[in-house]
């Protein structure tokens, strides 16, 4: 058709539109970087100024260090002599990652094998759910050290002690995951199941053909929950089963130096956050590859 | 009352439906045959039981009392053979898969292989005429063209019966109109049997050989209409003075239906059928 733009014009129109929204997205994070830079720092500035207490709060070096010395001390040795904090801290990173990325695949396939196991029996909905949420009202600090003295001593070689952090990840993981499954597998459209009865599917295949797929954006809305939530875990975890390798060994390890070394702790807090980030995101960039669906849809 | 006949593509005798609870009786001793190669309309007012007893034809509700039999056999054989393909009014189209996906689930289900598959799907892209939107997905479609693919689909592994509930019924009218005339083509090239639900006279009158009239709650046939207008049906057909004459038949026997209703039921404040006069 002659009014119709050649396909090369309309995808250089598409990729100079995609560039212009990718542009847009980077400008906005900076943007928010910069504020919240400016806010914590502005706060800091006024707070001195003015000479503002509250209770025993005063704004100084060590209780709001300034974010170019928290970045810096992490091109800082960590201790006299020591290799960098940033060399530190990524190694407490990639260990830390392992146990909340293998608590979080855990949790994910037990959350989503109960959610799917609920959604088939209403009774076994009735009694369990209760629990399921009962389960989440516990402390996390207090199931802790019973999971690594429960699961540690069953645990093979290589799994040892990280393996326990990994089960205390799972703990967080699972809930989200399990609840949001089942109301997902639960909400399909009553003519598509209607449809699927038509052409005589078994549960296993409306399960599979029907049910897990339209109820994805729900499970990933759970996973984007819980992706965070399993580094949370795994740090914490770290603690009770008395784990130096990780990022909890290292928060552990900079409190009680705080006085003297604030920066420190507040670089590995950084540290810590940008993990999470990084779980979050991960998650994301999987749900836009495997969920098509309607713009509107997409949780 | 007779035995149910077997040679019909649908035979009902003595169908009833009550819902169990509110004892609310949806419809009442229904008996019909579906000869091979008809194009049957259901028409009634809102709640006479006509989406019901298409449903108790795919066996997708159970009747009370009554024999039904598909194809030779149960409703609940022919449902688990895949004798029917069935469209609801709305395209219940499943938004993750592809125009063509969609196209392909109950061969996928009935375990085609994937060459066979997608010959088949081109077959029905031709025929419902959606070349080029293979790859698109529901929501990048028109509600008559999600309509199609739902066509496509009920049509796709042959089946000997198409049920069809109210498929136009969310179009606007113009689109309703070029949909008429695309089933009727489809129809004649498949050589299916049709059972056709809808609200709309004139609708009915066009596409079917046999009109079967229900009367509101509790849903009984009032009244069967010989539709003897000539094939192949175009726009043309809508202005002879026979579609008029059977569509004011139409009309009169819906309305001795409602009327008769209108003493045991009464304050539903339900319309008999809303169409304005051609």
């Amino acid at each position: 058709m002659a009014i119709a733009a050649p396909a090369s014009t309309r995808s250089r129109v598409l990729d100079s539109e995609r560039a212009r929204h990718v542009g847009q997205r980077v400008g906005l994070f900076l943007a928010v970087l910069v504020f919240l830079w400016g806010f914590w720092e502005g706060f800091r500035w006024l707070a001195e100024s003015v000479e503002l207490r509250i209770g025993q709060f005063e704004a100084n070096d060590r209780t709001m260090p300034h974010i170019h010395d928290i970045v810096g001390q992490l091109f800082e040795p960590s201790r006299r002599n020591g290799p960098l904090l940033i060399d530190v801290l990524w190694d407490a990173t990639l260990f830390t990652a392992k146990e909340a990325a293998t608590g979080f695949v855990l949790g994910a396939l037990i959350g989503f094998a109960l959610g799917a196991v609920l959604a088939h029996s209403g009774l076994l909905q009735r009694g369990l759910v209760p629990y399921i949420v009962a389960s989440q009202t516990i402390p996390i600090l207090a199931v802790a050290p019973m999971v690594v003295v429960w699961v540690n001593p069953r645990l093979p070689d290589g799994l040892k002690d990280w393996g326990a952090v990994a089960v205390i990840a799972a703990y967080l993981t699972f809930f989200p995951v399990a609840i949001n499954t089942l109301r997902g597998l639960t909400s399909v459209d009553p003519q598509a199941l209607e449809l699927m009865r038509s052409y005589a599917a078994s549960r296993w295949r409306v399960l599979w053909k029907l049910r897990v797929p339209a109820a994805l954006p729900f499970i990933f809305a759970a996973l984007k929950i819980a992706a965070p939530a399993s580094v949370v875990g795994a740090i914490i975890g770290e603690l009770p089963a008395s784990i130096q390798d990780g990022l909890g060994g290292a928060i552990l390890n900079f409190n009680q130096y705080y006085v003297t070394s604030p920066t420190s702790l507040w670089a590995t807090n950084l540290i810590a956050a940008l993990l999470g980030i990084t779980f979050f995101l991960v998650v994301l960039a999987a749900e836009r590859l495997v969920v098509h669906r309607a713009p509107e849809h997409v949780a | 009352m007779s035995a149910a006949d077997t040679s019909a593509v649908v035979s009902l005798r003595g169908v009833s439906k009550s819902f169990a609870g509110g004892g609310v009786t949806a419809l009442s001793s229904i008996d019909l045959d579906v000869r091979p190669g008809e194009f049957v309309s259901l028409i009634g007012p809102s709640g006479c039981g006509k989406s019901t007893l298409l449903r108790i034809v795919g066996d997708l509700v159970e009747p009370s009392s009554g024999e039904v039999v598909v194809n030779g056999k149960s409703a609940r054989q022919a449902r688990l053979d895949r004798d029917y393909g069935i469209v609801f009014q709305d395209a219940v189209l499943y938004d993750w898969r592809t125009v063509a996906k969609n196209i392909a689930l109950p061969l996928e289900l009935a375990g085609w292989s994937g060459a066979r598959r997608a010959e088949r799907v081109r077959d029905m892209v031709e025929l419902v005429e959606l070349k080029g939107f293979e790859g698109h997905h529901p929501w990048q479609l028109s509600g008559g063209m999600q309509q199609r693919v739902s066509i496509a689909r009920a049509l796709s592994f042959d089946p000997a019966l198409l049920l069809m509930d109210e498929p136009f019924g969310a179009l606007d009218e113009m689109t309703r109109e070029r949909l008429n005339g695309e089933l009727l083509r489809i129809w004649e090239a498949s050589g299916s049997t049709i059972v056709f639900v809808t609200h709309s006279i004139s609708e009915a009158v066009f596409l079917s050989t046999r009109v079967v009239v229900m009367s509101r709650r509790p849903g009984r046939i009032a009244a069967v209409v010989d539709v003897d207008l000539q094939h192949p049906r175009n726009a043309d057909t809508r202005e002879e003075p026979r579609f008029f004459e059977l569509v004011t038949a139409v009309r009169d026997r819906l309305r001795e239906g409602g009327l008769d209703e209108d003493s045991t039921a009464p304050g539903e404040g339900e319309l008999l059928v809303v169409e304005e006069t051609p």
